[in-house]
């Protein structure tokens, strides 16, 4: 789960982390107010949980009370990258001397996280990777024995920072790796981490990440979630236990298992893509497959606009074919569905499942041997083709 | 011969009182599993399927002799049932938990690392293993199977049945079939089955199953160019998955560029396997 912005920094500030003392505004006269507070000039952020905010033009210096009613007004309802900006933050601009990048974030390959530090703050880091390898510099850390103050010594040289700073440096990384690890992160960002001309270092944005798996021991984190910025299916699917995730293709998919549920709508492009047809979505209904929760699958997928076609492809290991396709057609008759429904039914009793399903005589519901033959069949469906 | 475990290998079920606990040990039975017994802290002295229930793995390890055993346990406590398992001195852990919260996994992959121990976990959050005809730890579904000479490693649960299946289907047995689990950090990577399978004289040849996010099969490739004699064929899912965004598996991410099934599949080909863009194209791969 993202953070926004305002979240993050809460969490660094409780920890520790000096942040800028700005708030979030709703509306143009809440942004006044709290420029009023902090006194001009003020940065007005957009609070959406994607990169590239300054780019898009999300993110503007006020030095003016008119400034701030002009961007706070432009940049509330704004689309960045799909999201509309609900909220902004209003935070008083820094005087920026140097700007530092610092993170702690998780290194799969070694199985610790890892300390990311570059003097080449404020820029993506994904770009600096590209461009200026040799200057991310990474310090691996112990689970059990934490983040030692020789590694942040080692970074603060490495990314040659005064030495003037090194204490406050030290303060902020072992924060930074406190809140990353008390709150089950699996990133905190700052970037950029900035020297201010007073000498003050301050965390300018932050960014984190939290462990899905994790979120049940976080209540407070999990009760951060932002409704606004996620699709309304997806919603209804977490509360039904189900994993959907939206995308913008045609085929709407419902699959047991993660990878089996990406292969099918792998599927679904390797013979739609020549056409632009490809998955509505990634849904994984788990395992059982039974009615009810097969209904509700159906009720999601089809909430779906775009929706033309439906591809059902469920692998009988434990819970038999035949069972499925009994919870498949009770599903069906409680739906109603009005697309075409392609049932993709394998392993234990396949053949009696697709039997079940044949047997039924439902319009509009096709069985398929394979997954090849599955997937053409929704695509062609898709296309308005299958009779 | 087969990897990780056969007849021989005495089993213990860890959450043997609960729900998938009980349904999965018949399971196992049912597919030829020495199950030796169980352990639920609080239900020692009780009985599953005509298996001895022991409150704490070191009592079980003792008075049955196991050396491998099946996690079944809730997330939150399967980091707890893992450490509890490799103390006793396990040779094999299988856990099938999820989700696990990845600082807790952290920790156990560390421990593991550093104890030097013995002990070899397969997951979590993964299907487990299936060595047809001589041991099923886990779940994935004993019918599927079919005793021979394919190795196969695999991230996914289903879509590794389905693999498993066709195989079968095509006369196509198999040494055993290892589910390492969808999460970022496993107990075991593709690299420590890949050399497994390599030294395993049963194994003829080999299935690799991935997914996008990470750089595991990118490794893997590299091992196989490096070290492997054995003929491979592989799949991997998720191409028509989006950016940043999560999968189902928490590993199942594209992180800023980085872990394309593109990526994966030239790596994988330019070490000479043969890579399927449709996993039913599989069997024949291995002709």
């Amino acid at each position: 789960m993202n953070l926004h912005e305002h979240q993050a920094k809460g969490l660094f500030s409780k920890i520790g982390i000096p942040v800028p003392i700005g708030r979030v505004a709703t509306t143009v006269d809440e942004a006044l107010v709290i420029a009023q507070d902090i006194g001009l000039p003020v940065v007005i952020k957009a609070q959406v949980l994607t990169g590239g905010r300054g780019k898009a033009g999300g993110v503007k210096v006020a030095r003016t009370w008119d400034e701030v009613r002009e961007y706070a007004g432009k940049i509330l309802g704004m689309m960045i990258k799909d999201l509309i900006v609900h909220k902004v933050l209003v935070d008083p601009a820094a005087n920026i001397a140097q700007e530092i990048y610092l993170a702690v974030a998780m290194d799969r390959q070694a199985g610790r996280p890892v300390l990311i530090s570059s003097s080449e703050g404020g820029v993506e880091i994904e770009q600096v990777a590209h461009d200026k390898p040799e200057a991310i510099i990474r310090e691996y850390i112990d689970p059990q024995l934490g983040l030692h103050d020789y590694q942040t010594r080692n970074v603060a040289s490495a990314i040659n920072l005064p030495r003037a700073h090194w204490r406050a440096f030290g303060d902020i990384a072992r924060n930074l790796y406190r809140c990353y690890v008390e709150n089950d992160a699996t990133l905190t960002e700052i970037n950029p981490l900035v020297i201010t001309n007073e000498g003050q270092m301050v965390a300018l944005d932050g960014k984190m990440v939290i462990d899905d798996n994790a979120l049940y021991r976080h209540k407070d984190i999990a009760a951060m979630r932002d409704l606004t910025a996620e699709d309304e299916a997806e919603t209804r699917a977490r509360e039904a236990g189900i994993a959907y995730v939206k995308l913008n293709g045609q085929i709407g998919c419902m699959v047991n298992g993660a990878g089996l549920a990406m292969t099918t709508m792998d599927m679904t492009k390797l013979y739609g893509g020549a056409d632009g047809i490809g998955p509505a979505n990634f849904l994984d209904i788990g395992g059982g497959a039974q009615a009810d929760k097969v209904a509700a699958a159906l009720r999601i997928i089809l909430s779906d606009s775009n929706v033309r076609s439906v591809l059902i492809n469920i692998f009988g290991g434990i819970t038999r074919a035949d069972e499925v396709a009994r919870g498949m057609i009770q599903a069906y008759n409680e739906v109603k569905p009005d697309v075409p429904i392609i049932i993709r039914l394998a392993g234990t009793n396949a053949d009696e499942g697709r039997e079940i399903i044949n047997d039924a005589q439902i319009p509009y519901l096709f069985g398929a041997a394979t997954l090849t033959e599955a997937a053409q069949k929704a695509v062609q469906a898709a296309k308005g083709a299958l009779a | 011969m087969a990897i990780l475990a056969d007849k021989n290998t005495k089993v213990l079920v860890q959450g043997i009182t609960g729900r998938e606990g009980r349904f999965h040990t018949k399971q196992m039975i049912e597919f030829d599993t020495d199950v030796v017994g169980g352990v639920t802290p609080g239900k020692g002295g009780e009985w599953v399927e005509g298996k001895p229930v022991f409150d704490t793995v070191k009592q079980a390890v003792e008075i049955t002799g196991a050396n491998a055993s099946v996690i079944f346990v809730p997330g939150p406590g399967a980091a707890d049932a893992m450490f509890e398992a490799i103390d006793a001195g396990l040779d094999l852990v299988v856990c099938i938990s999820d989700p696990v919260p990845l600082w807790d996994m952290l920790k156990v992959f560390n421990y593991l690392k550093r104890a030097e121990s013995k002990t070899r976990l397969i997951g979590p959050n993964c299907p487990g293993l299936l060595t047809p005809g001589q041991a099923k730890l886990g779940i994935i579904p004993g019918v599927v199977g079919k005793p021979g000479s394919v190795g196969v490693v695999s991230k996914s649960g289903t879509l590794t049945y389905e693999v498993v299946y066709a195989l079968s289907a095509a006369g196509l047995g198999q040494s055993t079939c290892v589910g390492i689990g969808g999460d970022p950090v496993p107990g075991t990577n593709f690299v420590e089955v890949l050399q497994m399978f390599e030294d395993d004289p049963q194994t003829e040849k080999v299935v690799l199953i991935g997914e996008i996010g990470g750089r595991a099969e990118i490794e893997a490739a590299e091992f196989i160019k490096k070290h492997m004699t054995k003929p491979v064929a592989a799949f991997i899912a998720g191409a028509s998955a989006p950016p940043g965004t999560r999968m189902g598996h928490a590993g199942a991410i594209i992180e800023g560029g980085e872990g394309t099934v593109e990526q994966k599949a030239e790596a994988l080909r330019e070490a000479g396997v043969r890579v399927a863009e449709n996993p039913e194209q599989i069997p024949g791969l291995l002709r």
